[in-house]
C-alpha cells in the first residue's frame, strides 16, 4: 500500500487534517476519509457535477482534485452551506420550489448555485443555465431548479 | 408558502380539498438540501471490505476458463467469486439460469460489461488492482447488435437452448426470437379495404440509458446466523429481497432489504445487480461488503432501454376516420429474453378508437446488456413510430393533426388492442387542453417548427402497506414500504392528512425495511402515489374508526353518533361534545392505548386506475446549416386524476418531458462493430444539461379515475411517451423531412438534407 500524505485544511470552516494516499480523489477523501457523504459520486471523472465543492472561493468537482491538492485550502462542502440550524436561502428556495426529486443531484446544485449568486447576485436565466450546465439533473428536467434560483436570488 | 409564479403551469382542477392539491415542503425535504440523507454508496459498517466486479471485454464470448489464483494472493484481498458460487441447481429452470448468469456469467458473456468475478478487499483500490490480476480465457464469438440482424437465420446464436415461443405455443426452432405475439382486433384487411388514404413507414430507435445521477450500489452482510441483510438503492426493498433470494436460492425469510435513499432510477433500479454479488462476496469474507458501480459500468451493464424496430401501416377514409392500425415491433431484449415490447404493444395504438387493429410483437436478444425497464418502458418506441404516422397521416388529409386525434380517440368503453376496455380515461381532456393552449396558435420564427403528440402510459397497481400509530401529541407516524424517488413521502402523507383533517407537516413518514412492513412493490409504474397513497387513505380510514370508538368510549355514546370532519371529533347529536385530533390524541393512552391504524391492499394490477395520457406541444429551430436542432418551446400536458402535490406533479412532466428531448435529439449507445460501447462516459453520452432547454410549461389536466379514493392517476411515466414524436413531427414542419430514425442529431438531419437534394 502508498505511504499516505499529511494533509491539513480548513473543512466547512473548521480545521481538518487527514492522512490520504496520493492515489485517493479529494471526494474520496471527504467521503470515505472524513466521512462527509454529503458530497455525492455520480461519474468520478468530472462530468456530473454531484461531487462540486467549493476550494478557495473556486468551485471544483472534487472527484478532479487529489486529496493531497487540497493541502492548506478552504474547502465548502454542503455540509458548510447552512449557518447551524438555518438553512441558506437557496437550500431553503430548492425546498419550496420542489426544486428536487430524487435529491442525489441537488448537493453539487446547491453549492453550485450559492457560488453564482455571490458572484452574480441577480443573474438572468440565460445565465443560471449556463453556470449550472456543469451540473446533470435527471429527474427535474432544470425547470424547478432555475426558479429555485431566481427565488433564492430575490432573497438574498 | 411559496412564492414561485405558476402561471406557466396550468391545473385544471375539479375538486378542491384542504391537504390534497396543495404544495407543502417536502417531509424529507431538510435532509436532502443538507447532505444528510443517505444513499446506496453511503452506507458504511464495522469491518467493511469493498467489492469490485471483473467485466467482459468482449460482447460476445464462452468462457473457457477463470484463474483467480493471483488476485486471492493479493495482500488485502478477502474474497473471489465467480459463476461457479452461483448455485445452480441440476433442475434450475432457463429463466433462474438467466437471472444468475446475468449477474455472474457461468458458460457465456453475452455483452461487453457482463460481470465474470469479483473481489472483496480492505479498499476500493486493491480490489481493483486484484480484478485486473484474474485470468479469464474466453473464445471470442461474434456479436448482433440489433433486433432486425439478430433475427435473420444467420445471426450468431446468443443461447443455444433458447427456442422460439410462437403465438403462445413452445417451438423447437432455436433462434434469437424469443418470443411473437399478437394482438387482433376486428378484421385488418377490411380496415384497409375501406381506407381511402394509407400510410406505410419503417422506424428506428436506439438503444438509450435512463442516465439516473446515482450508480448502483449495495452493501452485503451474509451474517454468521445464516440471515442476510442488504443495504441498497433500489426502487423496491421487497423486490430487491425477492430477486436476491432467488438468485441466490435462499428462502426470503432469509434475506432483509435496508432501502436507502435513491437516487434516481426510472425503472433501472428495479433489478438487481450488484446486490447477489455483494452477499456473495460478504459469505466468503465473512464481512460486510459494499460494491458500488462506476459510470462506465452502469452503462455498460445495467439498464439500458432496447432499441427498437418498428412499422406502422394506417388507413382512413377521407373524413379522417381510422380504419385500420397495423403495427409490427421487433425489441432489443439484451442478453437475455424479457424486452418491454409486450407493454409496447399495449400502448402503441391505445389513444385510438379504431375497429381493425393487428399487431406483432417481437422479443429479440441481442449482445448488449440485458434491457431494464425506463419511464413507460416500450411506449415511447411505440409512440415515436404511431405518432410521426398519424401527423402524416393527417397531412395527407388536410386535417389538423389534434383534430384528427379527437376524431378518433379513444373513450370509456373503448377496447384497446390488447384485449380490456377503458374505465374513464382523459385522452380527450388532454387532446383539448393541448388546442386549448395559447401555445398551439402562436407565432414561429425562421427555421422553427411546431409539432405534437399524445401518448400512453397504463400504469400498474399491485401491493402496498402502510401502518399508522397515533401520537399522544396529535401527530401520526406513517410507516410505509416505497422507497422514495421523487417526493411521494410528501404525496402518500398528504393523503392520509386529508381523511384525518391534520396538516400534512404532522405526518411523520418513514420508508422501512423488508422485516417492518408488509410487502409493498416497486417503486415503479405509476404506482407509488396511486397504490401506497390509497393504503395510506385506508389506514388512516382505519385510524379514523379507532379513534371515533375512542371518543365515544369517553363520552359514553354510541359511536355511530360521532364523526370526524375536519381534524374535529363531533357527536352528530350534541354540539357540545368535540374534541380535535390532537386533544384525543392525548387521551390514547390513558383509554386502550395507542391506534394503530394499517392497511394492507391490493391497488389492481395493469391498468389500474385507467392509466395516464400525456400530450406534447414543441417548437424546435433546425440551425440550416448544421442541422442542430434547437428545443425552443415545450409545453407538457398530463392527466393526473387528481395532483396530490402538483409541484411535484409538474416536476414529473418536467423531467419526462426532457428525457424525452435527450431521446430524441441526442442520446445513443453508439456501438462499435465489435459490440462495445463507444461513449461510456457522461460527457460523451450527452444527457440534456440546463443549458439545452427552455422552462417546460405545464398544463396538469384532472379526469378523476374512477378507482380511487381522490381519484389519482399516476404520473410517472406517460409524460416521457410523445416528447420523442412531438420533436420528430416539429423537425418535420421546420425542414420537411420525416426522420423516421433516433436520435434526430445533426449528422442525421444533414445526411436527410443532403439525401433529399440528391446529393
Ligand atoms: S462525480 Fe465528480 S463530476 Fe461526477
Ligand atoms: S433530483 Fe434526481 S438527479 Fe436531480
Amino acid at each position: 500500500m502508498p505511504a499516505k500524505t499529511y494533509v491539513r485544511t480548513i473543512i466547512n470552516g473548521e480545521h481538518v487534517d487527514f492522512l490520504c494516499e496520493p492515489r485517493q480523489s479529494l471526494l474520496e477523501c471527504l467521503r470515505d476519509v472524513i466521512g462527509l457523504t454529503g458530497t455525492k459520486e455520480g461519474c468520478n471523472d468530472g462530468n456530473c457535477g454531484a461531487c462540486t465543492v467549493s476550494m478557495d472561493g473556486r468551485i471544483v468537482t472534487a472527484c478532479l482534485v487529489l486529496g493531497v491538492e487540497a493541502e492548506g485550502k478552504e474547502i465548502t462542502t454542503i455540509e458548510g452551506i447552512a449557518k447551524g440550524s438555518q438553512l441558506h436561502p437557496v437550500q431553503q428556495a430548492f425546498l419550496e420550489n420542489a426544486a428536487l426529486q430524487c435529491g442525489i443531484c441537488t448537493p453539487g446544485f446547491i453549492v453550485s448555485s450559492v457560488a453564482l449568486l455571490e458572484k452574480i447576485p441577480q443573474p438572468s436565466e440565460h445565465q443560471i443555465r449556463f453556470w449550472l450546465a456543469n451540473n446533470l439533473c435527471r429527474c427535474t428536467g432544470y425547470d424547478k431548479i432555475v426558479r429555485a434560483v431566481q427565488d433564492a436570488a430575490t432573497k438574498m | 408558502m411559496t412564492t414561485t409564479d405558476y402561471e406557466r403551469n396550468i391545473v385544471l382542477s375539479n375538486v378542491e380539498y384542504n391537504v390534497v392539491g396543495t404544495r407543502p415542503v417536502r417531509p424529507d425535504g431538510a435532509d436532502k438540501v443538507t447532505g444528510r440523507a443517505l444513499y446506496g454508496a453511503d452506507f458504511d459498517t464495522s469491518g467493511l471490505l469493498h467489492g469490485k466486479v471483473l467485466r467482459s471485454p468482449h460482447a460476445h464470448a464462452r468462457i473457457r476458463s477463470i484463474d483467480t489464483s493471483k488476485a486471492e494472493a493479493l495482500q488485502g484481498v478477502l474474497a473471489v467469486v465467480t459463476g461457479k458460487d452461483m448455485p445452480h441447481e441440476a433442475d434450475e429452470s432457463d429463466g433462474t439460469k438467466y437471472s444468475r448468469d446475468n449477474i455472474l456469467a457461468s458458460d457465456k458473456v453475452l455483452y461487453k460489461g457482463h460481470a465474470v468475478a469479483a473481489v472483496a478487499a480492505t479498499n476500493p483500490h486493491v480490489a481493483e488492482e486484484a480484478i485486473g490480476l484474474i485470468e479469464v480465457d474466453y473464445e471470442v464469438l461474434k456479436p448482433v447488435l440489433t433486433a432486425p440482424e439478430a433475427m435473420k437465420d444467420s445471426a450468431p446464436i446468443l443461447h443455444e437452448g433458447l427456442k422460439t415461443e410462437e403465438l403462445g405455443e413452445k417451438t423447437d426452432k432455436v433462434s434469437n426470437i424469443a418470443n411473437h405475439f399478437q394482438h387482433v382486433k376486428g378484421d385488418i384487411a377490411k380496415g384497409f379495404a375501406d381506407a381511402d388514404v394509407v400510410v406505410e413507414r419503417e422506424y428506428n430507435t436506439v438503444t438509450v440509458h435512463q442516465g439516473y445521477i446515482e450508480p448502483h450500489g449495495a452493501t452485503a452482510l451474509w451474517n454468521t446466523d445464516g440471515r442476510l441483510h442488504i443495504w441498497c438503492s433500489t426502487q423496491g426493498a421487497f423486490t430487491a429481497r425477492d430477486a436476491t433470494a432467488g438468485i441466490l436460492g435462499v428462502p426470503v425469510s432469509q434475506v432483509r432489504v435496508t432501502p436507502m435513499e435513491i437516487g434516481g432510477g426510472f425503472g433501472g433500479k428495479i433489478p438487481v445487480y450488484v446486490e447477489p454479488i455483494a452477499a456473495l462476496l460478504s459469505k466468503k469474507s465473512g464481512h460486510a461488503v459494499k460494491v458500488v458501480m462506476s459510470r462506465a459500468e452502469v452503462f455498460e451493464s445495467t439498464g439500458p432501454t432496447s432499441g427498437s424496430n418498428i412499422r406502422i401501416k394506417v388507413g382512413a377514409k377521407n373524413d379522417g376516420t381510422i380504419t385500420a392500425l397495423q403495427g409490427y415491433l421487433a425489441f432489443e431484449a439484451g442478453g437475455y429474453p424479457g424486452s418491454p415490447v409486450n407493454a409496447g404493444a399495449i400502448c402503441i395504438f391505445a389513444a385510438y378508437d379504431v375497429d381493425n387493429v393487428l399487431i406483432d410483437g417481437y422479443d429479440v436478444v441481442v449482445n448488449k446488456p440485458k434491457s431494464a425497464p425506463y419511464r413507460a418502458p416500450g411506449a415511447p418506441n411505440a409512440a415515436f413510430a404511431c405518432e410521426q404516422a398519424i401527423d402524416e397521416l393527417a397531412g395527407k388529409l388536410g386535417m389538423d393533426p389534434i383534430d384528427l386525434r379527437l376524431k378518433n380517440a379513444a373513450v370509456e368503453g373503448t377496447r384497446r388492442p390488447d384485449g380490456p376496455a377503458f374505465p374513464r380515461i382523459g385522452c380527450v381532456e388532454v387532446l383539448e387542453a393541448m388546442k386549448n393552449h395559447p401555445h398551439y396558435s402562436a407565432p414561429l420564427g425562421p427555421n422553427q417548427g411546431r409539432g405534437v403528440a399524445i401518448g400512453y402510459w397504463f400504469n400498474i397497481g399491485f401491493q402496498s402497506s402502510v401502518n399508522i400509530n397515533v401520537n399522544s401529541d396529535g401527530t401520526i407516524s406513517l410507516i410505509e414500504g416505497s422507497t422514495d424517488i421523487g417526493g411521494t413521502r410528501a404525496s402518500i402523507s398528504m393523503q392520509a392528512a386529508e381523511v384525518l383533517g391534520i396538516p400534512m407537516e404532522d405526518v411523520r413518514p418513514s420508508v422501512v425495511d423488508t422485516d417492518s412492513i408488509g410487502f409493498t412493490a416497486v417503486t415503479g409504474g405509476s404506482r407509488t402515489t396511486f397504490a401506497t397513497g390509497w393504503a395510506a387513505y385506508e389506514a388512516a380510514q382505519d385510524v379514523a374508526r379507532q379513534m371515533i370508538e375512542r371518543a365515544a368510549t369517553i363520552w359514553d355514546v354510541d359511536k355511530d353518533g360521532i364523526e370526524l370532519k375536519n381534524g374535529v371529533f363531533q357527536s352528530k347529536a350534541d354540539p357540545e361534545l368535540k374534541m380535535t385530533f390532537k386533544e384525543l390524541s392525548g387521551q390514547l393512552l390513558d383509554t386502550g392505548g395507542t391506534v394503530v391504524g394499517r392497511a394492507s391492499m391490493n391497488a389492481g394490477g395493469l391498468g389500474a386506475g385507467g392509466g395516464s395520457f400525456a400530450g406534447n406541444i414543441v417548437d424546435v429551430e433546425v440551425d440550416p446549416d448544421t442541422g442542430k436542432t434547437l428545443v425552443t418551446r415545450m409545453t407538457a400536458i398530463q392527466d393526473a386524476g387528481k395532483a396530490i402535490h402538483p409541484s411535484y406533479v409538474e416536476g414529473q412532466m418536467q423531467g419526462g418531458s426532457v428525457q424525452g428531448i435527450g431521446w430524441a435529439l441526442n442520446e445513443e449507445y453508439y456501438m462499435r462493430d465489435d459490440g462495445s460501447m463507444a461513449n461510456t462516459s457522461l460527457l460523451d453520452y450527452r444527457m440534456p444539461t440546463s443549458l439545452d432547454i427552455p422552462m417546460i410549461d405545464t398544463v396538469i389536466v384532472e379526469v378523476a379515475s374512477a378507482e380511487h379514493p381522490y381519484g389519482v392517476r399516476g404520473v410517472g411515466e406517460a409524460n416521457i411517451v410523445p416528447p420523442t414524436p412531438a420533436i420528430a413531427n416539429a423537425v418535420h414542419s421546420a425542414i420537411g423531412i420525416r426522420m423516421a430514425n433516433l436520435p434526430i442529431n445533426s449528422v442525421a438531419i444533414m445526411e436527410a438534407k443532403w439525401k433529399q437534394q440528391g446529393n
